[in-house]
């Protein structure tokens, strides 16, 4: 049987939610659906009062309904309106109280930029990935420059508030403009040249590259392969400060420092003369506080020395000589003394044996000692001759005789 | 010490670099009293050279001729 029947059904019926929450579903686990960038003209746009953004896109054949919510509608600097010609980017998905599917958008840019875009991102990566933004590369800024190069525009504000910044903050530098075209076709081979050329005549300490705020064609010649070719080439630091906070270029990469505008550049590339100033002063009061110090310790070192000195003086060696030559002159005194009474000791015991050897005592005890003519000593008979006259010696007196015929 | 460079002849950069060299000189503490007041009274002469050099410095402005010529720059 080929008939359908009513009652006779395969599932159960969806309701029309249920079928569109399943679309969405659908739509939502699409990765391609789900982050991408559509272009077509702005249509239809609407304001409420609510703050989010109701507009359709379309080109020749087709229309697609966008919705953004005032989150991201509050953050758009470019302000969308009929007709122009939109990138936006989002996810899409239903809205299942109209069944309409829909664009979420979270970006809209004017289109045109996304090429550029594109190629900015492409030329990052590629000069990302040979490795000129490593770290590493980045040159030290020297902390008073003597010479800085500048390398902007004659014309621009970027050069007046350069030259104001670093007259305010460092005005002994000298300072070399290498004037460049920084914006239209000509301008990328410009600044590529402008800097060639003072790192070639000039070798400045650093140099700026800079340039106001401006479009991001206005700004285009910064995302130049070449001038970010010449930034890394460059022998001196580059500090690269162009447009605003927000806008980040190529050369801004590949510069040993970034600021985030042309100012900002002066000011980081030159150290502030009110606080040379002050470590001036601190210099100054360094060197006084260091002579107070000296002085004070030479102050400690004399009394330190008068003190060794008064112990040390003739006066006090004097005194100490007098009493080691009193302590010598007691043991002398001492030493002689003892001596003395030895010898007398002595002398007594021969004077004793003398006594006894003395002729006197012989002579006191009776004998006599006869000499003869000349003095000589009679011993014996034989010395003597007849009417030689002798001496005889007794205890008290001499008695002269005469040798009997 | 040293023969010394006139202060009068000496850039900002030069003074500050002797002005610095001469405070780490007394630091050391190892010169004469002499020598030390001697580096005490060019350190203050150093300072006030850079000051004075501050306070008369004008930015001096250049620029750069594609001939590589350097022509002074009114601001």
């Amino acid at each position: 049987m080929s008939q359908l029947s009513l009652f006779q059904q395969p599932r159960a019926s969806f309701s029309v939610s249920e079928i569109n929450a399943y679309i969405r579903d659908l739509m939502e686990s699409d990765s391609t659906l789900q982050e991408l960038w559509v272009q077509g003209e702005i249509s239809n746009l609407g304001r409420p009062a609510s703050g989010h953004l109701y507009f359709t896109i379309k080109d020749a054949q087709a229309s697609l309904r966008c919705v953004m919510w005032r989150s991201q509608a509050a953050n758009l600097v470019y302000r969308p309106q009929n007709g122009d010609q939109v990138e936006v980017h989002g996810s899409i998905s239903v809205y299942e109280a109209g069944g309409q599917y829909q664009l979420y958008a979270d970006q809209i840019r004017p289109a045109g930029e996304g090429l550029l875009f594109q190629e900015y991102l492409r030329l990052k990566d590629k000069l990302e990935k040979e490795g000129l933004f490593a770290p590493e590369r980045k040159r030290r800024i020297p902390a008073r420059p003597g010479v800085i190069g500048i390398v902007t525009s004659l014309t621009g504000a970027a050069l007046r508030d350069m030259l104001n910044t670093l007259q305010r903050r460092f005005p002994l530098v000298r300072v070399v403009l290498s004037p460049a075209l920084v914006q239209g076709e000509a301008a990328p081979k410009e600044i590529k040249a402008a800097i060639e050329r003072l790192n070639q005549y000039v070798q400045p300490d650093v140099i700026l590259v800079g340039r106001g705020g401006g479009s991001i064609e206005d700004l285009w010649a910064f995302n130049d392969e070449g001038v970010a070719r010449a930034v890394a080439a460059s022998a001196a630091p580059v500090i690269c400060g162009v447009g605003h906070e927000t806008d980040f270029t190529i050369a801004d990469f590949v510069a040993d420092l970034r600021a985030p505008t042309p100012t900002a550049a002066a000011e980081l590339a030159t150290p502030d003369q009110a606080e040379l100033r002050l470590d001036l002063e601190d210099l100054k009061n360094s060197l006084a506080q260091l002579m107070a110090e000296r002085i004070q310790n030479l102050r400690w070192q004399l009394q330190t020395a008068a003190f060794e000195l008064s112990r040390r003086s003739p006066v006090a060696r004097l005194q100490s000589d007098r009493q080691r030559i009193d302590d010598l002159s007691r043991r002398a005194a001492l030493a002689l003394g003892n001596h003395a009474r030895l010898q007398r000791i002595r002398l007594r015991g021969i004077a004793q044996q003398l006594e006894a050897l003395n002729p006197q005592a012989v002579l006191n005890r009776g004998y006599a000692l006869v000499t003869g003519p000349g003095g000589k000593l009679v011993k014996q008979v034989g010395d003597v001759s007849a009417g030689d006259m002798l001496r005889v010696r007794v205890s008290d007196g001499n008695i002269d005789a005469e040798v009997l015929p | 010490m040293a023969k010394e460079t006139p202060i009068y002849e000496l850039n900002y950069e030069q003074a500050l670099e002797e002005l610095e060299k001469l405070v780490l000189e007394l630091e050391g503490g190892e010169r004469s009293l002499e020598d030390s007041m001697g580096i005490f009274e060019r350190g203050q002469q150093l300072a006030e050279r850079c000051t004075a050099l501050l306070d008369q410095a004008d930015l001096k402005v250049q620029q750069l001729t594609g001939k590589g010529d350097l022509e002074d720059f009114q601001i």
